[in-house]
């Protein structure tokens, strides 16, 4: 330690010495790498005045030049202070008027504006403007329960640049041998507002026998903070009905392909839409829990369990039907995606 | 730019510690040697007009046959041998449907010649040919790879070789050029597809439950830093971005079970000219049993360091002296970074002999200091614990966990932002495509690379390196050029600035033989080798005057890296990151320097 120190004190290191008196002390080589690490630390502020130290003479070893930098790095927290090796950088400033002049673009003068120009644009276009599209097929399923087993879809699919993209949604639900009990197609404008989330506007399209319906959408997807896949949408239907969805999912890996999915679903109404046979306020909730096998990323069988109800009113209207108002479900699916 | 070697001080240093062999290699070894040492041989090209096709080429490797871009015929293309002071023309003829380009990695040549096709020329259209003519100002081992789309993910590169016109300072008997490489059956644009629906992709080496109850060195992360990274939405095993799960890793042109093999004979000195030439991978170079001696970096010699492993970014080379005695066999082992898989050769007095090929180490994870905390740490976290010496090490800043210092930053960490935009300085944009910005960055160039800090042997860092000649130009820069290296993982958006190159982006400019500094701060958790065209720039390491002269330069993740340029060159110059697909995504910016020849100053 005592020598370390002596090396930091004589080559200017004693304010930021002070500050890091604290630190423990990496071991310093007592030997002709002591020079060079102490010109890796000129470049501390407080050195500011300090010449740039020559390069010491040819090492005498193979080892020598090349200095372990025994100080401690990171001089401080502010945003350039812990920049060590040797000259401070001089300020940030602006190129010259002489580096403005000249011409746009320097090979225009050979090969012509013209056939520049239209490569120019390629070369633009091929460094940053990507649009790319895929689907997920994020459950299709089997549903066993009592008495009436039935399937379910969850579906998405988009095309576009980063920031803005068409994406289509799809969700439905039968029961085997019936015709489709109630299928919806989402067509909207995905537009990303931060790193993770995205708006999401458009409509959707209700598909169920007699009661068609048209809604605007407004929603929110993306990622919330642990990895939570989260997204909910604001429904508002062509007879004026409100409603809303909020759905949210985790990925626990177990093992790289054995994956383990809880994942939650909660609809809310804001008012009573009899026709749909849906109560004011919170109508229905499902938790599901999934376990899929990823043989490659794309294609993922799974086995889970569900558990779906309804509430208030919504319980109401089908306990009047003679169902109950929830119950369980075994599933058996597959989840993809190309 | 001059290319003033002092030879003569290099000679007297001795430095390679080969006495008495400084003179004996007027001739290069390779012409000495033929390509005896090479098996299978290398096919070269040299001389004063050389010809080349680009052309479709089926490529086999594992015993499966894709479809390949190549350059007469043969992947990796052909070794173009060249001599200081000559001037070549080099006819390329363009055989595809679609445009191509040749750009020569690392050769100081006019704009017009740096074959960038929309800011050097048009590029090359289908079945034309473009003829590039320049003199050759420089030697050592350099590259060549199209600029075009992104073939050169497909095979479209090779090794460039330019033997000095004066004696060589580095002395040896034999060489081999080590051109490493990462080659996939997918096409490249599935490579985008996939990153851009899901960044971790290509990733299977992930975090998992029941990986957290093994023991291991890649599973010691304590709950609250894993729930610390999930807060962040940050995957600390995020390594690279497409892996062994798609690649074959290539050691010219061979995958691990063709294992190319380079001759010797006991007690030779053999010169390695090692090119990484990889679309997207960083390579960890190891020789076990087998020192290397580094004579050179980026084309450029350094005084000789020898060491047991070193990082190597994409497009940077490494020059290396190996003196194997014994008559047995060497393998060279090209690890990803991720340490998902390996590129394998083997060096050996005959063909057949191998020698054992290590497992793949466990894969490493990233630390504070990768998420951009480095100057905020409360330990020994100096760039330099990672000595010659094994076992001298704090693991404090260790690839795999430091339970202890991480642990307390993490803690202290709880409470602040991962992505507090009141640090971003006014020329960047902090928008969707940056997910994170450093807090408190520091200089990297004294760590050895992402999982490292903790391999029992030495490992090069940036700062282990010395110019062999004396910098050019010693001028103290005037300003400071600050740019940040930018990304969104889960997006795969990559930027400088926090904006793509197709947003339209100004371009960064310098005046004619003005000294700036240009410092590199890396936001992002990902190692990005950025790479300057058309200049040597000065990084910036503490050897004032010897820093080494370099065309790329790795920055670690949220770290910098600072070089120092004389903008000496007038035209137009692509700057990007070398890892194809980040450039590919945005990672790019036009570099002008003004005035142009002709033009009044």
């Amino acid at each position: 330690m005592k020598h370390l120190l002596g090396i930091l004190l004589l080559t200017g290191m004693s304010p930021a010495l002070a500050q890091h008196d604290h630190h423990p002390a990496p071991p310093a080589p007592a030997d002709s790498h002591a020079r060079h690490e102490g010109s890796e630390e000129s470049g501390h502020p407080a050195d500011h005045a300090l010449p740039a130290e020559p390069p010491a003479s040819p090492p005498a070893d193979p080892h020598a030049g090349h200095d372990r930098s025994i100080a401690p790095d990171g001089a401080g927290s502010a945003a350039h202070a812990g920049h060590e090796p040797t000259v401070a950088d001089p300020p940030v400033s602006p190129p010259s008027p002489a580096a403005l002049g000249g011409p746009s673009h320097a090979a225009d003068g050979i090969f012509g504006a013209k056939e520049m120009a239209e490569a120019r644009r390629i070369v633009r276009k091929e460094h940053g403007d990507i649009r790319v599209g895929a689907i997920l097929i994020d459950r299709l399923e089997a549903i066993i329960r009592d008495g009436k087993d039935g399937y379910a879809w969850h579906a998405q699919g988009w095309y576009g640049g980063d920031i803005d993209r068409l994406w289509i949604k799809s969700q439905g639900e039968g029961r085997f041998g019936d015709a489709v009990e109630e299928a919806e197609v989402q067509a909207l404008w995905s537009h990303a507002l931060d790193p993770w989330w995205n708006l999401q506007a458009g409509i959707r399209q209700d598909i169920r026998a007699g009661t068609d319906r048209t809604y605007a959408v407004l929603g929110v997807q993306g990622l919330a903070p642990y990895w939570f896949e989260a997204g909910g949408a604001l429904f508002l239907s062509d007879k004026g009905d409100v409603t809303a969805r909020f759905e949210v999912d985790y990925d626990q890996r177990l093992t790289q392909k054995l994956i383990l999915q809880p994942a939650m679903e909660v609809n809310l109404a804001a008012q009573e839409i009899p026709e749909l046979g849906i109560g004011a306020g919170l109508s229905t909730a499902e938790v599901g829990l999934r376990l899929r096998y990823a043989f490659v990323p794309e294609v993922a069988p799974y086995v889970g369990v569900q558990y779906e109800r309804a509430f208030g009113d919504t319980a109401d209207v089908r306990r009047a039907r003679g169902e109950a108002a929830g119950g369980w479900g075994l599933l058996i699916g597959i989840r993809a995606w190309f | 730019m001059t290319q003033a070697m002092e030879r003569r001080s290099f000679l007297q240093a001795g430095a390679l510690g080969l006495a008495g062999l400084g003179m004996t290699s007027l001739m290069p070894a390779w012409a000495r040697t033929g390509s005896a040492g090479i098996v299978p041989a290398m096919p070269t090209v040299s001389g004063d007009d050389i010809h080349l096709t680009i052309a479709h080429t089926a490529f086999t490797v594992g015993g499966r046959t894709g479809h390949a871009v190549t350059v007469n015929g043969v992947l990796p293309a052909p070794l173009i041998r060249l001599r200081e002071g000559q001037t070549v023309r080099l006819h390329v003829d363009n055989r595809l449907d679609e445009d191509s380009s040749i750009h020569w990695h690392g050769l100081i040549v006019p704009f017009q010649m740096d074959g960038v096709p929309g800011l050097s020329f048009p590029g090359i259209k289908p079945r034309t040919t473009f003829v590039y003519e320049f003199p050759v100002r420089q030697s050592g081992t350099y590259w060549y790879h199209s600029h075009s789309g992104l073939q050169e993910q497909q095979g479209h590169y090779g090794p460039l070789v330019i033997d000095p016109a004066e004696p060589d300072p580095v002395a040896y008997d034999r060489e081999h050029v080590i051109v490493l490489s990462d080659w996939t059956f997918l096409h490249p644009h599935r490579l985008i597809a996939k990153l851009k629906t899901e960044g971790g992709y290509f990733n299977r080496q992930k975090q998992t439950l029941l990986g957290a109850r093994k023991s291991g060195a890649e599973e010691t992360m304590s709950a609250a830093d894993r729930a610390m990274w999930g807060r962040m939405r940050m995957d600390p095993t995020d390594i690279a971005d497409v892996t062994a799960a798609t690649y074959t890793y290539l050691v010219n042109g061979h995958g691990p079970a063709e294992n190319w093999t380079g001759l010797f004979r006991p007690g030779e000195r053999v010169r390695l000219r090692i090119i990484n030439a990889a679309a997207m991978t960083i390579f960890n170079l190891r020789i076990p049993g087998l020192p290397m001696t580094v004579v050179s970096a980026d084309g450029q010699n350094v005084r000789p360091v020898t060491v047991d492993e070193f990082q190597i970014g994409n497009a940077e080379t490494y020059d290396v002296i190996v003196q194997p005695t014994e008559d047995k066999a060497f393998t060279l082992v090209a690890e990803s970074i991720d340490r998902s898989g390996m590129g394998r050769a083997t060096l050996a007095p005959r063909l057949g002999m191998t020698a054992p090929v290590p497992p793949l180490r466990p894969r490493p994870t990233l630390t504070m200091r990768d998420m951009g905390m480095g100057g905020m740490d409360h330990g020994a976290m100096a760039g330099g614990t990672h000595g010659a010496m094994a076992g001298m090490d704090h693991g404090a800043m260790a690839g795999d966990g430091a339970p202890e210092a991480d642990h307390g930053s993490a803690h202290s960490m709880s409470g602040r932002s991962m992505r507090d935009t009141s640090k971003v300085p006014d020329g960047m944009k902090a928008g969707v495509g940056v997910d994170a910005i450093a807090m408190a960055p520091v200089d990297r160039t004294g760590d050895p690379g992402i999982g490292l800090d903790d391999v029992g042997h030495k490992v090069l860092t940036y700062r282990d390196l010395m110019a062999l000649a004396p910098n050019p130009d010693q001028r103290p820069p005037l300003r400071t050029v600050e740019v940040h290296l930018t990304g969104n993982m889960e997006r795969f958006m990559w930027s400088f600035d926090g904006e793509k190159f197709s947003e339209g982006v100004e371009p960064i400019r310098f005046e004619r033989n003005e000294r700036a500094r240009v410092v590199l701060i890396n936001d992002t958790m990902m190692t990005h080798p950025i790479h300057l065209h058309g200049h040597f720039f000065e990084l910036v390491n503490g050897h004032t005057g010897s820093y080494p002269r370099k065309h790329t330069v790795n920055v670690l993740p949220g770290g910098k890296a600072s070089f120092d340029l004389t903008a000496d060159a007038p035209g137009d110059w692509a700057f990007h990151c070398h890892l194809l697909l980040h450039m590919h995504a945005g990672m790019f910016r036009v570099v002008t320097v003004r005035p142009l020849d002709g033009e009044a100053a």
